[in-house]
């Protein structure tokens, strides 16, 4: 087994050398496009040919960039610890409700009444991104805590998973009424929130991303060594000496810090999170998280940072909403990867 | 030093008002294997559990090496207590050695890398069941039977004085199953560890447990496999409709529906097998019956002989005996 785990170790340089590039291109390519070694030079400290792209590089590629890397790290690993901690496939970042929690209270400022302190929010200066932000992570960080209190108390998984789900509904059937009772321009800057964007971050705030995804992903790292044992079922874990109780709330707590910090700022993106950890096994074939954490962090990074790319189709003015593009993109890889493997078992000799 | 597991008291189920068993003083001694044999419902698996110390007991308590297990960490549990379950896990790409060295958890550090020590103890452990050649494969290219090896392995690997298996021979076919008790015998024999499996193959228990613990709703009776068949516990214990505990054979034998009788004359494997076949189809044997068979030839071609007082006739195989029997007997029901 020592040459497969080479193989593995090869694979995995291999996704960070692409993720490398992808970075780099996406700091590249935009409506205007700076050469590569200019990009060296500038991030380098040293003087661009021309002072616009330093500026452009600088103020808005670098923080979109790194967004985008954080925000597909962060949604990778989220989405492993919920489909281990469910063993289930289908299972993402968002199945604990904390996107609907954000959704719920990005729709509470910007819909209802509560419009007057949005108005007046842009008088004094706060910028609507970052009241957005502020209300998507209250909403994130209640239902978190929430889902915490429930999370210690309850004996199942499945529970957690059911109570999740309708969780989920029973706010977006709230967001349904205030829909439908506010005017079509806030309906509009309510969708334009749920499209998801990696562009909302100023470089001020990329720390505070940064922290909470850093946090998260460090939590999660320590959990890597119980995940496996936790794909037994909770009994054997439970007998091979793992407390539940805290495993299970070091999991939530990672997977909804990591979803929710991601959702207060770039809005609820899908996909990525059920996506990369399937990528990442069918790639591996691996169900090892000590691999595997690194993995989905570099594949959900690669998907994030395309996704922005392709939205930003170059040279137009035109961007697509990133929502559509993260799905429309990895979809259709996820399923020939899921269909291949299936081909793959049935070649195996049994 | 080896421990064994002891229960003193001990009151299982899930609800105070609805008991599965009380009053429960069990011991399983090192380097003997010990079969938990009942009908289904009656508590097995929630004993299992209850000793294991994942469900809290009703009343009394059980005691690790000499220690309350419910007073234990789960650290300290994991490392002198392991199980093996009926549940099927999906371990999606994991290899079988992965698999078996998930055993070592409880003595890794925090990112779970094997030593040495631990990397010799995990093949030590897929070698004593037999499971080297498939260490290296993926365990959902896997057959039941080489699954059921490994999750024993990665038991073994967690090197607990004490090992409780919940049906661990279910869903494998014979051969199998008659290979995985006597792996069991000899792993508690060999390494001095106390087994403990439930199974309802009582014939298997019989032949290869040194200790039955046989579970009724209304007690548990512990005892060698002999004593608890000499007593008519065994007997007692599956007591039921049309089925009965037939001591000469050390089975359970169908017993004759309708009570025609029969009466059958042969010797060696022939008279077995036919005999066999009489039960099956509901027959019973007497000496003095109206319809007599008798074994022509003993040795192959087997010819047997229906004598009847209308007649006699001659048969090839059993299953032509059998239908000339039912003929031969609807005619004496309609009389």
């Amino acid at each position: 087994m020592p040459s497969s785990g080479r193989w593995r170790l090869i694979l995995l340089l291999a996704l960070l050398l692409v993720l490398l590039a992808v970075w780099m291109l996406s700091l590249a390519l935009g409506s205007v496009s700076i050469p590569l070694d200019q990009i060296v030079d500038i991030l380098l400290g040293r003087e661009a040919d021309r002072a616009a792209w330093t500026n452009i590089l600088l103020k808005f590629r670098l923080p979109k960039a790194m967004t985008a890397l954080l925000a597909g790290m962060a949604l990778g690993v989220s989405g492993l610890l919920m489909q281990t901690f469910f063993r289930n496939p289908l299972a993402g970042p968002f199945v604990l409700g904390v996107s609907s929690g954000a959704s719920l209270g990005v729709a509470l400022v910007v819909l209802s009444t509560a419009g007057v302190a949005w108005q007046f929010a842009g008088h004094v200066g706060l910028g609507g991104d970052l009241l957005l932000s502020l209300a998507a992570g209250l909403g994130a960080g209640t239902t978190m805590l929430l889902v915490l209190l429930v999370a210690a108390r309850v004996q199942s998984s499945m529970t957690l998973l059911i109570l999740g789900l309708m969780f989920g509904y029973l706010v977006s059937a709230l967001v349904s009424l205030l829909l439908y009772f506010a005017v079509p321009e806030r309906i509009q800057a309510y969708v334009n929130w749920t499209f998801g964007t990696f562009g909302g971050l100023t470089g001020d705030q990329l720390p505070i991303l940064g922290g909470m995804v850093g946090g998260g992903l460090l939590l999660a790292a320590g959990l890597a060594k119980s995940l496996n044992a936790l794909l037994l079922g909770e009994s054997y874990a439970r007998s091979l000496g793992i407390r539940l109780w805290g495993l299970r709330l070091g999991i939530v707590l990672a997977a909804s810090l990591l979803a929710g910090a991601v959702t207060a700022f770039c809005g609820p993106i899908a996909f990525i999170g059920i996506a990369a950890p399937h990528l990442c096994r069918a790639l591996f074939r691996s169900s090892d998280h000590r691999l595997l954490l690194p993995a989905t962090m570099a594949v959900g990074a690669v998907v994030a940072l395309l996704a922005a790319l392709l939205a930003e189709l170059p040279g137009r003015s035109l961007v697509l909403p990133l929502n559509a593009v993260t799905a429309l993109l990895g979809a259709p890889v996820v399923i020939v990867l899921i269909l291949q493997r299936r081909h793959t078992e049935r070649a195996y000799p049994r | 030093m080896l421990h064994g597991l002891e229960a003193r008291g001990l009151a299982i189920g899930y609800r105070r008002d609805a008991r599965l068993a009380s009053g429960l003083n069990l011991t399983l001694v090192p380097g003997q294997l010990t079969a938990l044999l009942g009908p289904n419902g009656v508590g097995k698996s929630t004993l299992l559990r209850t000793l294991a110390g994942m469900q809290k007991p009703l009343g009394g308590q059980v005691l690790l090496a000499g220690e309350d297990i419910g007073r234990m960490k789960t650290s300290d549990i994991a490392r002198r207590l392991s199980i093996v379950l009926t549940e099927r896990p999906q371990l999606g790409w994991m290899s079988g050695c992965a698999l078996v060295a998930l055993g070592r958890h409880p003595y890794t550090d925090w990112l779970g890398r094997l030593s040495a020590h631990d990397r010799e103890v995990v093949h030590w452990a897929l070698d004593a069941v037999g499971a080297v050649d498939i260490a290296a494969r993926p365990v959902l290219e896997l057959s039941d039977g080489q699954r059921q090896k490994l999750l024993i392995a990665r038991a073994l690997a967690q090197q607990t004085d004490i090992m409780l298996l919940d049906e661990p021979t279910a869903f494998l076919d014979l051969p199998r199953r008659v290979e995985m008790m006597r792996l069991l015998k000899s792993l508690a024999r060999e390494t001095g560890r106390a087994i403990l499996l439930s199974t309802h193959d009582l014939d298997l228990a019989l032949r290869s447990c040194d200790r039955l613990w046989m579970m009724t709703a209304a007690a548990l009776l512990a005892g060698a496999p002999e004593d608890l068949a000499l007593n008519g516990v065994i007997a007692a214990a599956f007591v039921g409709d049309g089925i009965a505990f037939d001591l000469r054979r050390g089975a359970f034998v169908m017993e004759a529906e309708d009570g025609i009788a029969v009466g059958l004359r042969g010797e060696g494997l022939p008279q077995i097998w036919m005999r066999r076949a009489l039960e099956r189809a509901g027959y019973g044997l007497a000496d003095e019956a109206g319809v007599q068979i008798e074994l022509d030839s003993s040795r192959p071609p087997f010819e047997w002989r229906i004598a009847t007082a209308a007649g006699a006739s001659r048969h090839g195989t059993i299953a032509a005996v059998l239908a000339r029997l039912d003929e031969v007997c609807a005619k004496e029901r309609r009389k």
